[in-house]
């Protein structure tokens, strides 16, 4: 058995047997839900239909109704594209790359964050969907043999890398879940005694049996689909930059975008994930699986990525200057003292300021300051999409096209709207889903758990 | 005489370790194993060969490589070429570059994708699929030896169950089948 040095704080606390996992996990599903769910289900539920109001109008009168114009042809739509896109890399982070660098502490964050990802990039999704403003020809994205004089799609555009990006990134994230669900799901159909429910488990669990072979191809799945995914969630948001950088527009076109949106991305997926499992733990009382250590682990992840954003915010303002190209430099001007000074704040403030609070122990470890920063990281790093988006472009090389952005109820309710669904879905899987990776947290009980991990301090030749 | 299964439950991965390499030295044949999380070290003591799912997976990818160029050549070089930005599509070689990131993403997409089908296909688990885990309890904290007689030839399932009994086993069932 993998042994595990004294020192490290342990990962799962208390004394916790096998059984006592799979009864932690799986009983809130059997049990009657607390009425605080179905509260909160309500008033996401409510939010999600304003949204799907929002979106419905929309198709129905064409994109003029959303605050967009000749110069400012990008705005809150692909702001909250980027944004949640950003938010579901820290699923994949933290399932597939913290699986490479076998870190256990992923154990019991992955099942969420990945839930998170697929909800998050579903919503991602959304957006240049309705931003075609005829999503029935939405299909014209993909290379499809056709009638109008064989019209291939352009594969040297960006904008069709992302169709192949995202879909990519949504279904092999939606399988690694699954395939890791799998397991979870028989321990929770062998559990139940209700017939419905366990024939429902049943299906979803498409028969496993749990024998040795079948243990060692999951390895080998999960192994290879991390290393898969890893290049992949880089890949992304690399793809989603080159939107912005392959153009010619003055605060996009830099070479530094891919590295600092796959950083940007991955703190405010974090904070994200923070927001949700403080909230989560909470509630479920996962307190003895989701420590205060793994909420350390995700601050020390929040502050280097976001310095990493605030050496890239740096940089880019020094480049523009350094460079001598009068568009480029004023647009970083603009950015700063022009009309949307406010939102360039905003963003340092948010991400570049206050997550550097981090470096005292004393408030990383603390849970309700963590979750009032988790918000302002995602409030800091939708501001930042913002400010690329919208102050590049309202005023560009020509001073007589020069413009502003104003939103319309449309763009907020849309936006608000996603934010209801995404809940809606969360909430959902918080039910019904083992929220935690039973068969990995099982796997590491004896290495990393509280009271196994003392017995082996006392006796070291165990 | 009827052929016999005896199931051997433990409650400790590190025991049910000790307990098949005390069967497998014996010159007993372990049926299978059945466990609620994998068990290290397990696959080389019954005999259970690495699986090539790895390679599998190699092929899909280079598959989805082939593909996605062989396709890209086709619609921008072959087809239809087109001169889009001043980046004139004439050649191949000279578009290379501006193909990269979809042949990765087909790359992946395929790899993953095969693999993941192969890999319920090869584990029986598909939707709609009947558990045959002998004991529900092997899904939560059970960790069970499946021995049968008719795979250990001249040995009676009271040999079996005898040895089964020096070790720290947590019970034994037996059945006919």
């Amino acid at each position: 058995m993998q042994h595990e040095a004294a020192i490290r704080e342990p990962l799962i606390l208390g004394h916790k047997t096998y059984h006592d996992i799979t009864h932690d996990i799986v009983s809130p599903i059997e049990n009657k839900a607390p009425r605080a769910w179905y509260v909160l289900l309500a008033i996401a539920a409510l939010i999600a239909g304003y949204g799907v109001f929002c979106i419905m109008y929309l198709l129905s009168k064409g994109i003029g109704t959303w605050g967009l114009n000749k110069t400012v042809d990008w705005a809150w739509d692909i702001t909250n594209f980027v944004w949640w896109v950003g938010i579901g890399h820290a699923g994949t982070l933290i399932s597939a790359v913290l699986l490479l660098f076998r870190q256990k502490w992923r154990m019991a964050v992955n099942r969420s964050a990945e839930a998170m990802t697929i909800f998050a990039v579903i919503m991602a999704a959304t957006f240049p969907l309705i931003h075609m403003g005829r999503l029935w020809l939405g299909y014209w994205v993909f290379p499809l043999p056709n009638q109008f004089g064989s019209l291939w799609v352009n594969f040297n555009s960006p904008l069709l890398w992302d169709v192949f990006a995202i879909s990519t990134y949504f279904s092999v994230s939606l399988v690694f879940w699954y395939i890791g669900l799998i397991p979870d799901f028989a321990t929770i159909r062998d559990r139940l005694t209700k017939p419905s429910w366990k024939k429902a488990y049943s299906i979803l669990s498409f028969g496993w049996t749990g024998n040795a072979k079948a243990w060692t191809r999951f390895e080998e799945v999960s192994l290879v689909l991390a290393g898969c995914a890893t290049p992949l969630v880089f890949s992304v948001h690399s793809v989603v930059s080159m939107d912005f950088a392959t153009s010619i527009i003055p605060g996009w076109h830099t070479t530094i975008f891919p590295p600092y949106f796959v950083s940007g991305a991955v703190f405010s997926g974090f904070a994200m994930v923070l927001t949700l499992l403080l909230v989560m733990r909470k509630v479920m009382k996962l307190e003895s699986y989701i420590t205060i250590k793994h909420v350390e682990y995700m601050n020390i992840v929040i502050i280097v990525t976001g310095s990493i954003v605030g050496v890239a915010y740096i940089t880019e303002l020094f480049i523009s200057w350094y460079g001598g190209v009068e568009y480029e430099s004023y647009a970083f001007i603009n950015r700063a003292t022009g009309p949307y000074w406010w939102s360039y704040w905003a963003m340092m403030t948010c991400n570049v300021v206050s997550p550097q609070v981090f470096w005292f122990k004393k408030l990383r470890t603390n849970l309700v300051f963590t979750f009032f920063m988790s918000i302002v990281v995602n409030i800091g790093m939708w501001f930042e999409r913002f400010v690329i988006i919208v102050t590049s472009l309202h005023r560009d090389y020509l001073p007589s096209s020069w413009s502003m952005f104003h939103p319309t109820w449309v763009d907020a309710g849309i936006f608000i709207g996603t934010i209801g669904i995404f809940f809606t879905l969360f909430l959902l899987f918080a039910r019904y889903f083992p929220v935690l990776a039973l068969n990995e947290l099982k796997s590491i009980l004896k290495s990393s758990g509280e009271s196994y991990k003392n017995e082996q301090t006392h006796h070291p030749h165990h | 005489m009827a052929n016999k299964v005896i199931y051997a439950v433990y409650d400790d991965p590190e025991v049910l370790k000790g307990a098949a390499r005390k069967l497998v030295t014996a010159g007993y044949t372990v049926r299978d194993v059945f466990s609620p999380f994998p068990v290290h070290g397990l696959d080389p003591i019954i005999g259970i060969k690495r699986t090539r799912l790895g390679i599998a997976a190699f092929m899909f990818g280079i598959t989805g490589t082939s593909l996605a160029l062989l396709g890209m050549y086709y619609m921008m070089i072959y087809d239809w070429p087109m001169n889009i930005g001043g980046k004139p599509n004439d050649f191949f070689y000279q578009n290379i570059p501006a193909f990269i990131p979809v042949t990765f993403e087909f790359t992946i997409l395929c790899a993953c994708h095969g693999m993941a089908i192969t890999y319920l296909i090869r584990n029986k688990t598909l939707p709609g699929m009947p558990a045959r885990n002998p004991d529900p309890r092997s899904t939560d904290d059970k960790f069970i030896i499946e021995l049968r007689t008719e795979d250990n030839h001249g040995r009676s399932a009271e040999d079996i169950t005898g040895l089964l009994r020096g070790t720290p086993v947590f019970e034994i069932n037996e059945r006919q089948c």
